[in-house]
């Protein structure tokens, strides 16, 4: 018996569709429309470089959380890339093939690890680490960079793997044919092939880490002010919004929904970006 | 004349499979050697093991011998990576690698340690000339090699490994991505090459192998029914199964 004709599964098909692009479109239009007017009214100047985070007293600079939140990504992108495109490299290049596709998915399980659960153990082992060896909080800018770059590992390296694997036999074939090494086939050809799909990965991971909020707000002590060396405690704009958002009413709401349009503008231009540099690759061949 | 490679009671295994068989044979210093056969018989294969390409195969077994210049580029202590400096190689698709048509022809330098930008400008126009490439490439050498017509890839890969001076150059069907004239071309060059370099080429095309090489080979799954000078081969088979494949009766 046929439920549906051709036609009808195609029709149910795109009204699905639609209501789920729909809803993405309702939730951006929402944030939007709350934010856009606390800017329009406050200023886009004293809003996004502005130091002075004082709901109470109606001042809503959110300069020291762009510069954590900068940090804290860069920190974890200076951790997570260098060791996430190695092991890629490793687990493709130099071990067998049944290996890597036995290890792949086994990383990639890492992504699905609750961010509270990385939270857990920053707290628990991380902090405290930080603390005896460097001093200060242990809470700290640091704290949240390590967590993350090791929060961000499992895009690194599957995305990277992937564009890896995606490098043709044959320029690997003609690089050894001229007497290479492995390693120099792998740095000269093999990496530089694979080149825009390992940024992707990157730029991919940095929007992952700029949008992580539960694991942040655990470990990085969230004081409001711009850090002064790595051992700070500062606080993201991920966290600020998922801090305050509970009892926040009026201006201050509003003002949250704004710190919300700044993540949202950053993290669908990262996104982009990587999106372009895969189809540039793409276009290339 | 001189053998420069002397392939003993090869055997090579892809896991279970036998896919060349008690092969000897021998490649002529400065001489062209052609290796003809039907498709699976395991030219490329032979061919791959004479700079040890099939190590890259998981499951790939390799037992005899093949020296060159007399030693075995199969015992525990050769290294792999010098060999292939030695014994270069031409693949059946022109594979420059994506970066600049001058990145390509230095790359054997540089990954031998060269970096002198003199001398690497040197070698490559020397080796583009010498791959007949120079007057049409020498205005766009920062160009994307894979930019260049096919054929122009093929010499640019010839040119790269001109580039390394190799003793041997190794090539699995260099012109069957190519039309008759840029093939002319190549088997052109072959002739001219063969006065500084020793040659072996897998063709399927019989033609090819009668016009330039001076040893011919005939395999037959796996096995070599014949091998001897070119004339002969082509005129005199001493093997009826030879016989049958140059005349068409093949299949
Ligand atoms: N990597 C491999 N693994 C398993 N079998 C292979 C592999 N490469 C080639 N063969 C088999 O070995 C035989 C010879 O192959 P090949 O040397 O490529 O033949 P030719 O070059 O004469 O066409 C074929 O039967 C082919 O299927
Ligand atoms: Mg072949």
């Amino acid at each position: 018996m046929k439920l549906f004709g051709e036609k009808g599964v195609e029709r149910l098909l795109t009204g699905i569709a639609f209501s789920a692009i729909s809803a993405l479109l309702l939730i951006a239009l929402f944030i939007f429309s709350e934010g856009l007017p606390f800017i329009m009214r406050y200023g886009l100047r004293g809003f996004l470089f502005s130091s002075e985070w004082q709901p109470q007293a109606g001042q809503f600079g959110i300069f020291p959380m762009i510069v954590a939140t900068l940090w804290v990504t860069l920190g974890a992108i200076a951790i997570g890339a260098p060791l996430g495109v190695a092991g890629a490299v490793f687990l493709t290049e130099f071990m067998p093939r049944p290996v890597m596709r036995a290890v792949k998915p086994t990383i990639e399980l890492l992504a699905g690890i609750p961010s509270v659960v990385y939270g857990f153990i920053g707290v628990m082992v991380l902090a405290p680490l930080i603390r005896s060896t460097f001093g200060g909080p242990g809470l700290s800018l640091l704290a949240a960079s390590i967590i993350l770059g090791v929060m961000i590992l499992p895009t690194v390296i599957s995305i990277s793997i992937d564009a890896i694997m995606a490098v043709p036999q044959s320029y690997r074939e003609g690089s050894l044919a001229l007497g290479a090494t492995t390693w120099q086939t792998v740095r000269m050809v093999t990496v530089p092939a694979a080149r825009s799909g390992i940024i992707a990965s990157i730029i991919l991971a940095m929007g992952r880490a700029v949008g992580e909020t539960m694991a942040v707000i655990m470990v990085a002590g969230n004081a409001v002010k711009l850090p002064g060396s790595a051992l700070d405690s500062v606080r993201t704009l991920t966290a600020n919004i998922a801090l305050e958002m509970g009892y926040a009413t009026g201006t201050h709401r509003q003002a949250l929904f704004a710190t919300g349009v700044v993540l949202f503008v950053v993290v669908m231009a990262l996104n982009s970006i990587a999106g372009l540099a895969i189809r540039q690759k793409a276009g290339r061949r | 004349m001189t053998n420069k490679i002397d392939i003993r009671d090869l055997d090579l295994f892809y896991g279970k499979f036998h896919a060349l068989k008690d092969v000897s044979m021998a490649v002529r210093q400065n001489g062209i050697t052609a290796l003809i056969g039907p498709s699976g018989c395991g030219k490329s294969t032979l061919l791959r093991c004479l700079n040890r390409m099939n190590d890259l195969i998981p499951g790939c077994r390799v037992s005899g011998s093949v020296a060159l210049d007399g030693r075995n580029i199969y015992a525990p202590d050769a290294e792999v990576a010098s060999l292939r400096k030695r014994v270069g190689m031409v693949f059946q698709r022109p594979n420059p690698f994506p970066l600049s048509v001058r990145d390509n022809v230095v790359y054997g330098l540089k990954v031998a340690g060269s970096h002198d930008r003199r001398q690497l400008a040197e070698t490559a126009e020397r080796s583009l000339r010498g791959a007949w490439l120079w007057d049409q490439v020498k205005d766009k050498l920062d160009a994307p090699a894979l930019g260049l017509p096919l054929d122009q890839q093929q010499r640019l890969c010839v040119a790269r490994l001109l580039a390394v001076q190799p003793e041997v150059i190794l090539m699995d069907e260099p012109c069957s991505a190519l039309d008759p004239i840029a093939t002319m071309k190549i088997e052109e060059l072959m002739l001219e090459l063969k006065r500084d370099y020793t040659i072996a080429i897998v063709t399927h095309n019989m033609q090819q192998a009668a016009r330039v090489s001076d040893f011919s080979g005939y395999m037959l799954l796996g096995e070599m029914v014949e091998f001897g000078e070119t004339n002969q081969v082509f005129t005199r088979p001493a093997d009826k199964r030879t016989e049958d494949y140059i005349t068409g009766r093949y299949g």
